[in-house]
């Protein structure tokens, strides 16, 4: 078997002060809530492992809380984890010195983030080539590459316009559009369409389906909304306080839920689907 | 032990039913009741003394030291001096007109900052005018060279803010004759302790906005940033100081309108310029001459303050 593209084995995260006091509790099964009141500490990610192949577009879900957006800021290492291997292409990122880890961010790895995260400073253009200049790229390639992508995500003539001159939909074009520019094999996104009115967020999910079907890219794709795990995702994780319930497709997850938490997602769905019939 | 003595004393003249007040104990009581207020003189202490030969040290020891630094400086202030003296009045007013015009893009604004210079000439006051303007450009600048490494290094550390913070607030709050006794010892009379007393009194500001501007840049941004593999310096000149910069601007402007402040008080150690108007407008009970020089400070600046505000707004953003 083929190494997967991103594994983590094992992964906790505890967040505050008294981390071994925590650590100790968890062992012994006491609830994420009991711990909080205990200790202080939140549990962010409690002992998850999984296998995100190469070429997929991975789902992971969960309400607000779940450790979902926690659990994906540590596959470029935006947290580090209190204990648990990542590997990326087979190598362990948590070894990585700064330098590393920076040209692991600059080459590999992007992230579209939920609140866009683009530089109000720059224009459309400027913003869209960041990770290129980052990495040291010529102005040529740079230019090159960023109206490319700019064409591609359907803003061209906005070129020079700044980040807060462009609707919602418009920014999260532009931070997708940075992340692609960047040219790395894995993409991150964080609740990257949940800011979004329906209608944008439908059309951004169909550009992002289009454009992956030519790029192939491994895709991290973090939502709350089963709709568009179900719509985009190749395998859909779901999460509940900071552990893992199901991992399978979309048709494991409608068919086959794994637990009462993910049955009453699945219900809802059916019955919102039948009441819009 | 004057005042506890002197409060026994009293009680066994007032208080007669207590002959027996010999403890240190009673004595403060009895002088507390009595209303003697004062504070006991035993338990005081006095600074002085060793502020006194510390200064006294550092003047003998490194007073060489500190005359050279001045040395250098005043090289720099005369010059500077020089140059503003030397260039025609009316092509210095089109350099403000082009540099306000710059700064705010409009006529209006530029028309009234040149104006307003135009009346400080008008009046007599030019030569004080760039002799004081010389030396608040230099103060200026040597303020932001101070603050902003300063702020910067600040808004890295939260312990190194700690320790910050409460001096900062000394160096706003210190009445500035106080210090300025010892840098006139240390660096002599005239424009260098003047600068060195003006720096002190105005970089505050400047440090605290330049921390408080890069602490607030949107830390979804920085996340953003760092997850595309920037380095420190690529974070602090690409994305922190571009986003503080309206802050830093108004520490900029906090520092211009300080070091103005200042102008009167480093007047009277030595420093030529419209302070000195002011001061010698005082001394002769001259109303008129202390008020025309009071303005022309005004004027100074309200003309800093409206280049430097147009400079600090950000022109990104502004809707087509």
């Amino acid at each position: 078997m083929t190494v997967a593209k991103i594994v983590i084995e094992n992964v906790l995260k505890v967040f505050g002060h008294r981390v071994s006091d925590a650590l100790v509790q968890i062992e012994n099964g006491v609830s994420k809530s009991d711990v909080l009141a205990e200790t202080g500490c939140v549990v962010g990610v409690n002992d998850i492992s999984l296998r995100i192949e190469a070429g997929e577009t991975f789902v992971i879900m969960g309400l607000s809380g779940s450790g979902k957006s926690t659990l994906v800021r540590h596959f470029n290492r935006l947290i580090d984890p209190t204990r648990g291997q990542i590997y990326v292409d087979g190598e362990d990122i948590l070894k990585y010195n700064d330098a590393q880890l920076r040209d692991f961010r600059r080459k590999k790895i992007s992230m579209v983030f939920q609140s866009f995260g683009l530089l109000p400073h720059k224009t459309v253009l400027e913003n869209v080539a960041f990770g290129l200049k980052v990495r040291g790229e010529s102005k040529a390639l740079q230019h090159e590459k960023a109206h490319y992508w700019v064409d591609a995500v359907g803003l061209k003539g906005y070129e020079s316009h700044y980040p807060s001159q462009l609707s919602g939909g418009m920014r999260q074009r532009v931070g997708l559009a940075r992340a692609l520019a960047a040219d790395t094999d894995i993409i991150l996104m964080d609740e990257a369409f949940s800011a979004l009115d329906p209608l944008i967020r439908a059309e951004m999910q169909d550009q992002l389906i289009t454009l992956q079907s030519t790029l192939n890219k491994t895709i991290v794709f973090i939502t709350h909304d089963l709709d568009e795990a179900l719509r985009i995702g190749n395998r859909i994780a779901i999460m509940k306080d900071g552990q893992l319930i199901q991992v399978g497709t979309p048709h494991d997850i409608l068919s086959n839920p794994a637990d009462e938490y993910v049955d009453r997602f699945v219900q809802r769905r059916t019955t919102t689907l039948q009441e819009g019939i | 032990m004057g005042q506890c003595q002197r409060g026994r004393k009293d009680s066994k003249l007032t208080l007669t039913s207590c002959p027996y007040a010999n403890s240190l104990a009673e004595g403060i009581f009895y002088s507390t009741l009595l209303g003697m207020g004062m504070f006991p003189s035993f338990i005081t202490f006095s600074m002085t003394d060793w502020i006194n030969s510390g200064v006294d040290s550092l003047v003998v020891n490194y007073g060489d030291f500190f005359r050279q630094i001045s040395d250098f400086l005043i090289v720099f202030i005369i010059n500077l001096e020089k140059f503003l003296r030397f260039v025609p009045w009316w092509l210095m007013l089109c350099i403000v007109a082009l540099i306000a015009f710059h700064a705010t893009r409009k006529v209006i604004p530029t028309l009234v900052i040149t104006g307003l210079l135009f009346l400080v000439g008008a009046v007599g006051l030019w030569d004080k005018l760039m002799q004081t303007l010389a030396l608040m450009l230099i103060a200026t600048f040597l303020s932001v060279l101070i603050g902003i490494p300063m702020g910067i290094l600040s808004a890295r550390s939260d312990r190194l803010r700690k320790i910050l913070i409460p001096l900062l607030d000394i160096m706003q709050t210190m009445p500035s004759f106080v210090y300025l006794i010892p840098v006139l010892m240390l660096f002599g009379l005239g424009k260098v302790p003047a600068i060195f007393a003006t720096v002190i009194y105005a970089v505050p500001p400047l440090i605290r906005l330049t921390d408080l501007g890069i602490r607030q840049v949107d830390k979804e941004i920085i996340e953003a940033v760092n997850a595309f593999g920037v380095t420190r310096t690529q974070r602090l000149f690409g994305v922190q100081l571009p986003l503080a910069l309206p802050s830093i601007m108004a520490g900029i402007n906090q520092t211009t309108m300080m070091s103005l402040s200042m102008v009167v008080i480093a007047s009277m150690i030595g420093a030529r310029g419209l302070g000195e108007e002011v001061l010698i407008g005082i001394q002769t009970l001259d109303v008129g001459r202390g008020l025309e020089a009071g303005l022309a400070i005004v004027i100074l600046a309200v003309v800093f303050d409206r280049i430097i505000q147009a400079y600090g707004k950000p022109r990104y953003g502004e809707s087509l």
